[in-house]
């Protein structure tokens, strides 16, 4: 039965995985609406892979459902969800050529071969490989796989496209090109996308939405911005921000039972504060310079730009908290207290 | 300068006459059966290494005598027949082992290649009463059925199999292939060097044959090319160049096939063995 989800927006509810009775995916119930961008961002192994793959079909839910527009798609196989895949690694097929790779989705649905090759001519258009079509994957440098690998699934025009980390084996001039030429392709279609990074440049830049995973939850979901400005955790803090956020233990800062955080540009250097200590390292960067310092046992780092006189390693400094910057969390729970 | 090139050159000298002697102990035996198949047979044993009054009609009459043109058509027969059926067994196989989870899948795998330890001698007198039994002795089955599946053809497609990447299965999935899709669509394609091998294995295996054949050939109609060479020496036990001249005939087609595929031959064997 060919199935055609009405919209593309997904539903997770509940979702579990385990692997030999190792959790990879804890409960997560996540809605992505239609035509969102969401970012699936978290360290390795922290389940985000593995909520992909449970979207596009190559792997069923221990528990839980997943739902494509209104239709529960558990039971559905990829083919007929209404999804396409973009492999980190392109997944290409080495021994066809640009052109019959990228028609091949639409061959096997058995589209009349003047019509695929129509559509897959359009397809490498879009992303520039028109020059291209005739040649094997072998002969294409990365970026230009990857590109194929996009039209192979933008062919199809699907309701959903999952991306598994499709830019991590590009050099970073071409990650950043790629990332521009996303964007604007998401902004083109109508079309969901279901993007896993554990790299969060690309999810700040690229995602409408951000979803924080860590040990197979969902830790925090919001715009890239209320993920940065909010964190609902100390580890979507210190996850989101280079460098990472500063967090204190309790009675550092405040005389409250409470972690605070507070993210490196916020933190100042200040001649008259009482709070005093010694600069370890500074490391100058160019378009800002990273002063590194210690306060009990926790190390911090300020962030100054690059015109703001810094000091030297083994200077005395002073820091201050502006309150307006401090984030509170939870010294049991680690999340967010400051509502 | 001179002092480096004067040790290569020596390396170079070196390599070739140890090639060139290779290639004479290689070449002598099949130069003395050519001599040998163009003389008449009372000229057999003068100048055996010369090619003296050479003549056509020993092969001729070899090919009578041993009914060779029959043998042949059988031996290709039976060995495409047997080439074909191990390409198909040990893709369906291998494409089983390397790509379907079942339980037993490393029991059921390391059982396959425990076949690989018993000789055929072993088992020629089982196979031979079954055959009997199954009223196939001087037929094209007889000849063919023991051999329709090989462990090693297994073992070689899946070795080549597991080296396609799992994105592959996975991108092939979500394009709408299924099991066998993706066999014709990806895997075959891929795995095309190392099926070429093993056909040509199966081929030549088969062609060579001797055990079997003379165990269930009972009729001379039933030969195969070393059945017939048998029955040709034994009838024609004082003309020993008539067998001479009957093998030179039985190994040219193999000659020929392996001019012309020895590459294939070379590039399945070695497929996967470097990374490329």
């Amino acid at each position: 039965m060919s199935y055609c989800a009405p919209v593309a927006a997904v539903r997770l509810t509940s979702l579990t995985k385990t692997f030999d009775g190792v959790m990879a995916v804890d409960g997560v119930s996540l809605d992505i609406a239609d035509h969102d961008f969401m970012i699936l961002l978290g360290p390795s192994g922290c389940g985000k892979s593995t909520l992909l793959r449970m979207i596009a079909g190559l792997e069923d839910p221990t528990s839980g459902d997943v739902a494509i527009g209104d239709v529960r798609v558990n039971d559905v196989e990829p083919k007929e969800r209404d999804v396409a895949m973009v492999f980190q690694s392109y997944a290409l097929y080495p021994h066809k050529t640009v052109q019959a790779n990228i028609e091949f989705p639409l061959k096997v649905r058995g589209v009349a071969k003047m019509e695929r090759a129509e559509e897959a001519r359009r397809a490498a258009a879009t992303l520039g490989l028109t020059e291209f079509l005739d040649r094997k994957p072998g002969q294409l440098s990365g970026g230009q796989r990857q590109r194929v690998a996009l039209a192979r699934a933008i062919v199809r025009r699907p309701a959903v496209f999952c991306m598994d980390e499709p830019l991590s084996n590009l050099d970073a001039k071409l990650r950043g090109e790629t990332r521009a030429e996303l964007v604007a392709l998401h902004a083109r279609l109508a079309s969901t996308f279901v993007y896993v990074t554990h790299d969060q440049v690309e999810a700040m830049t690229m995602g409408t939405h951000v979803a924080v995973m860590s040990r197979g939850r969902l830790e925090q979901v919001g715009t890239p911005q209320e993920v940065y400005a909010r964190p609902a955790s100390v580890f979507v803090a210190q996850f989101i921000g280079t460098p990472p956020m500063n967090v204190l233990p309790v009675g550092v800062v405040l005389d409250r039972n409470v972690l605070v955080g507070i993210r490196p540009e916020h933190l100042e250097l200040d001649p008259s504060s009482t709070v005093r200590t010694t600069v370890t390292l500074v490391e100058h960067l160019g378009h800002e310079t990273l002063v590194h310092a210690r306060l009990g046992d926790t190390s911090v780092v300020v962030r100054l730009d690059a015109i703001e006189a810094a000091p030297s390693v083994g200077d005395d400094v002073g820091l201050t908290f502006p309150e307006q910057h401090l984030h509170l969390f939870d010294p049991e729970t680690t999340r967010r207290v400051d509502g | 300068m001179a002092t480096s090139t004067m040790p290569r050159g020596w390396r170079l000298a070196g390599r070739y006459t140890l090639l060139i002697v290779l290639t004479i102990v290689v070449l002598f035996p099949i130069w003395v059966m050519l001599v040998g198949a163009l003389k008449p047979g009372n000229k057999v044993l003068q100048d055996p290494l010369l090619p003296t009054h050479v003549t056509f009609d020993t092969l001729r009459e070899a090919w009578r005598d041993g009914n060779l043109g029959r043998a042949l058509v059988n031996s290709t027969i039976v060995a495409l027949i047997v080439t074909v059926a191990q390409v198909v067994t040990a893709v369906l196989s291998a494409y089983a082992f390397a790509f379907l989870r079942f339980p037993g899948r490393t029991f059921v795998f390391g059982v396959f290649l425990a076949t690989l330890l018993v000789p055929f001698e072993a088992t020629v007198v089982v196979n031979r009463s079954t055959v009997q039994d199954l009223g196939w002795l001087n037929s094209y089955q007889g000849l063919a059925v023991p051999f329709l599946a090989t462990a090693f053809g297994t073992f070689l497609v899946r070795q080549v199999f597991l080296t396609l990447p799992k994105d592959l299965r996975e991108a092939a999935r979500m394009d709408g292939l299924g099991h066998l899709g993706f066999l014709r669509e990806v895997a075959v394609p891929l795995a095309r060097p190392t099926l070429g091998a093993l056909a040509l294995f199966g081929f030549l295996s088969t062609w060579n044959q001797y055990l079997w054949p003379t165990t269930i050939s009972t009729d001379d109609d039933w030969n195969t090319v070393q059945s017939g060479l048998r029955a040709l020496a034994q009838a024609q036990i004082d003309k020993p160049n008539l067998v001479i001249a009957g093998t030179v005939i039985v190994a040219l087609p193999i000659f020929v096939i392996l001019l012309v595929f020895q590459r294939q031959l070379v590039r399945g064997l070695t497929a996967g063995a470097v990374k490329g």
